[in-house]
C-alpha cells in the first residue's frame, strides 16, 4: 500500500464508506439496545414509571424466578423439534432442486413455489391451521370417517403439536434457501468423481453433500433459532395460550408496566442468542457463503 | 456392493468400441458410428476441435455416459450398462473435480474409503501413492493450497488408486500454464509406463497428442478421420481436414491435368504443374478435383533465376506475405495459391545465410516425392 499523502482525506472516504451502515444501524439497532440495557438496570415504582439508576434487582428477580428456567427449556424445546423438522425438510427439498430436477429453469420455479406461503401474511398463515387441525377441522373428520378415531384429537390444535407444525410451516424456507444456495455452488463433477470412485448415493450424501453444505445449514439453523427464540406470538395463537415461551414472559411484563424486568429479560435472551450463534459459527465457517 | 469381478478378475485394458453413437437430442448424433481398437497398455489420444464428439466418447468408456448404439468392450467383456467400479477405469476430470473439503489425502483415500477398506490400510496405500506422484509433504493441505500442477498429480493419484486397467484423463493439462505444461505432459507419459495401463486422453492440443500418444485420433464431427501412430498422423494425413487440423502441411488442391504411370500432373499456377507421385491413392484420372499435402519443411525457397535444388520439379512464384522467427526456424508465410495458407518452415542458418524481406518475389519448390496426395 502506498503511503497516502492526505491521510485524512482516504480516512474520510472510509467513514463516507460505512456511513450507510451505520446510519440504519445505530438508529434501529445500536439505539434500542442502549436503551434496553439501561432500562434493565433502572428501578420502577411498579406503575410504569422509571427511576434512573443502577441496580441489578431485575436481574436477580429474572434470574431467582423458578418460570425463567421453565420457560426457557419450553422454548428450547420449540426451537430443537422446529430446527430438526426445518432441517430435514429443507435439506431434502433443497437437495431434490439442486441435484434431481435437470432443467434449471423448472428448479427456478419450483424454487419460488417455495416462496408463495409469504405471499399472504403470517397471521393468515396461521389462521389457515384451524380448519385443518381444528375439533371439527378436515383431518378429524377424516380420521372420524374412516374410524380410525371415536373421539375428535384434541391435541391436534391449541397444543405444542400445533404451535411447532406452524414454525415449520414458516421457516423451512430459511433453510431451503442457504441449504439451496450452498449446494448449488457444488461442482456437478464432484458428484461425477465420486461415483467415478464408486461412491453410493448415500456415500455421496455423507462425505460430499452435506459436508459441503455444511455452511448453508449453519446459516439456516442461524435464521431458524433466532427467530423460534425470539418469537411468541405463533407460540399465543397456536397453544391457545396454553404454553408460554421467554419472549411471550416478557410481554406479559410489558403489559402490566414491569418494564424493567421485561429489559432484564430481554437482554438475558440476546445474550443467550448471542452464545448460541457464536457456537454455532465456532463449528462452521460461514465466511465462504458470504463473501463467494 | 455387488462385485461382479470376484473370480474372473481380468487385468486386460484393451478397448474395442464398435458403431458407438450417442445422440442427446435423438436427433443428431454427437458420437456417430465410431469403431475403434486400443491395444491394452496403449496411450492413446483423442483430439478434435471442441464439439467434435471426443469427451463424450471419453465419458461413455468410463461410464458416466451411455452410448445409444454400439457396443464397448474393455478386456474381452461388454461394459456397456455397468457401472465405473465394474467396468475398473478410474476417470481424471477437467479441471480435475478434486473435493473441496479433504485433503490430498482423503481425497486420494476417498476411492477405497467408499469401498469399504479400514481406515489404516487406506491411508497406508493413499501415502504410498502421494509418494510416487510426489506429494508427501502436502498430503495434509487442501487442494485450494495447492498449485495446479500439484493438483493434477493429486487427480491422477486419485484416478490411479484403484488400480483401474483403464485410466481416462479430460483435458489434463490445459488448466495449466504452457511451461508447466509441458512438464506435466512428461509426468503423465512416465506414470503411464510406471502402472502398465492403458491411457485415454482427450486433448485440442496437436503438439500434446503427437508428443504422448502411441495411438493418436483425429475426430471431427463425431467421426474418426484418422486414427494412428502420431508419425503417420501427423506425417501422412489421410484428408485435408487432418492435414490443417495436425498442421506442419501445406495443402493445395487443383485438378488432374495428365495422368504418367506412378505420378500424376496437377494443374495449378506452376507453369508446368505439379509433379506428384500416385503413392497409396487410388488411380486418379484426368479432371478429377485433388488436394495435395507438402510439408512446410520440405518447401524450399529459391530466389528467381536461380537453379532448383536437384529433384525439385515444381516451382511456384510466391510472394514473401509475412515472416515470423521461430528460433530454430523462420516462418515464411507466401502467397503462392490463392485460397490457402501456404507457409515454408526455413531453417535458421538456411534462411539467414540470405534472408528475404517481405514483398520478395521467390520460387517456392520441393522434391517431387515429397508431395502427398490427400483422400
Amino acid at each position: 500500500m502506498q503511503p497516502s499523502p492526505a491521510p485524512s482525506r482516504s480516512n474520510l472516504a472510509g467513514w463516507l464508506y460505512v456511513s450507510p451502515l451505520v446510519l440504519v444501524l445505530v438508529p434501529f439497532f445500536v439505539a434500542p439496545i442502549l436503551v434496553v440495557l439501561a432500562a434493565s438496570f433502572f428501578a420502577t415504582d411498579g406503575f410504569g414509571g422509571l427511576t434512573p439508576g443502577f441496580t441489578l434487582a431485575s436481574y436477580v428477580e429474572v434470574l431467582h424466578s423458578a418460570l425463567t428456567l421453565k420457560l426457557y427449556l419450553a422454548t428450547i424445546k420449540f426451537t430443537v423439534l422446529t430446527w430438526v423438522f426445518t432441517l430435514i425438510i429443507g435439506f431434502f427439498v433443497a437437495y431434490f432442486l439442486v441435484f434431481h430436477v435437470r432443467n434449471q429453469l423448472l428448479a427456478i420455479g419450483l424454487f419460488l413455489l417455495c416462496t408463495v406461503p409469504f405471499w399472504t401474511s403470517n397471521i393468515i398463515r396461521m389462521i389457515s391451521w384451524i380448519p385443518l387441525l381444528g375439533k371439527e377441522g378436515l383431518i378429524n373428520q377424516a380420521l372420524l370417517a374412516m374410524g380410525v378415531i371415536h373421539q375428535p384429537l384434541e391435541v391436534l390444535l391449541f397444543s405444542d403439536l400445533a404451535v411447532v407444525i406452524a414454525y415449520v410451516h414458516q421457516l423451512t424456507i430459511f433453510m431451503i434457501v442457504p441449504i439451496f444456495n450452498s449446494m448449488a455452488r457444488i461442482d456437478k463433477k464432484l458428484i461425477e468423481a465420486a461415483i467415478d470412485a464408486g461412491a453410493s448415493r448415500f456415500d455421496i450424501m455423507r462425505l460430499i453433500v452435506v459436508p459441503m453444505s455444511k455452511s448453508g445449514i449453519a446459516l439456516g439453523t442461524i435464521f431458524v433459532v433466532s427467530i423460534v427464540m425470539g418469537d411468541f406470538f405463533v407460540v399465543k395463537v397456536m397453544s391457545g395460550g396454553g404454553s408460554a415461551s421467554v419472549v411471550s414472559a416478557f410481554y406479559e411484563d410489558v403489559g402490566v408496566l414491569q418494564y424493567p424486568t421485561a429489559a432484564a429479560s430481554a437482554v438475558l435472551l440476546t445474550l443467550v442468542l448471542v452464545a448460541i450463534v457464536s457456537l454455532i459459527l465456532r463449528t462452521v465457517d460461514i465466511r465462504q457463503e458470504i463473501t463467494r | 456392493m455387488q462385485r461382479v469381478d470376484l473370480g474372473m478378475k481380468n487385468d486386460r485394458g484393451d478397448i474395442e468400441l464398435a458403431g458407438v453413437c450417442k445422440s442427446f437430442d435423438g436427433v443428431t448424433n454427437v458420437v456417430d458410428g465410431v469403431n475403434l481398437r486400443i491395444a491394452d497398455g496403449a496411450y492413446c489420444c483423442f483430439i478434435g476441435p471442441s464439439g467434435c464428439g471426443k469427451t463424450t466418447i471419453l465419458r461413455m468408456i468410463a461410464g458416466h455416459e451411455d452410448p445409444t448404439a454400439g457396443e464397448i468392450v474393455i478386456g474381452g467383456q461388454n461394459v456397456v450398462g455397468l457401472a465405473p467400479v465394474q467396468r475398473r477405469t478410474a476417470m481424471m476430470f477437467q479441471s480435475y473435480a478434486l473435493f473441496p473439503h479433504l485433503t490430498v489425502r482423503e481425497n486420494i483415500a476417498f476411492a477405497l474409503r467408499v469401498r469399504g477398506q479400514s481406515k489404516t490400510d487406506r491411508l497406508r496405500a493413499a501415502d504410498a501413492m502421494i509418494e510416487k506422484v510426489r506429494l508427501t509433504q502436502f498430503a495434509d493441505r487442501l487442494p485450494a493450497q495447492l498449485s495446479g500442477g500439484q493438483q493434477q498429480r493429486v487427480a491422477l493419484a486419485r484416478a490411479a488408486i484403484t488400480e483401474p486397467r483403464v485410466l481416462l484423463l479430460d483435458e489434463p493439462l490445459s488448466a495449466l500454464d504452457e511451461q508447466l505444461r509441458v512438464q506435466m505432459r512428461q509426468e503423465l507419459r512416465r506414470m503411464q509406463q510406471e502402472l502398465g495401463i492403458t491411457f485415454i486422453h482427450v486433448t485440442h492440443t496437436q503438439l500434446e497428442a503427437i508428443a504422448l500418444a502411441d495411438l493418436v485420433v483425429v475426430m471431427e464431427q463425431g467421426k474418426i478421420k484418422q486414427a494412428g501412430a502420431a508419425r503417420d498422423v501427423y506425417a501422412h494425413p489421410h484428408d485435408r481436414y487432418v492435414a490443417e487440423f495436425m498442421g506442419g502441411q501445406n495443402v493445395l488442391s487443383g485438378r488432374v491435368e495428365k495422368v504418367n504411370g506412378a505420378s500424376f500432373t496437377l494443374a495449378q499456377a506452376a507453369p508446368d504443374g505439379i509433379e506428384v507421385p500416385l503413392q497409396a491413392r487410388p488411380a486418379v484420372s484426368v479432371g478429377d478435383k485433388v488436394d495435395i499435402a507438402v510439408r512446410r519443411d520440405d518447401v524450399a525457397l529459391v530466389r528467381p533465376g536461380r537453379d532448383l535444388p536437384p529433384g525439385c520439379t515444381t516451382s511456384l512464384p510466391s510472394r514473401v506475405l509475412a515472416i515470423e522467427y521461430q528460433g530454430y526456424f523462420v516462418k515464411v508465410m507466401l502467397d503462392t495459391v490463392p485460397d490457402d495458407e501456404f507457409v515454408a518452415y526455413v531453417p535458421e542458418k538456411t534462411f539467414f545465410a540470405d534472408p528475404f524481406t517481405v514483398g520478395d518475389v521467390v520460387t517456392a519448390t520441393w522434391a517431387t516425392g515429397s508431395a502427398l496426395p490427400l483422400a
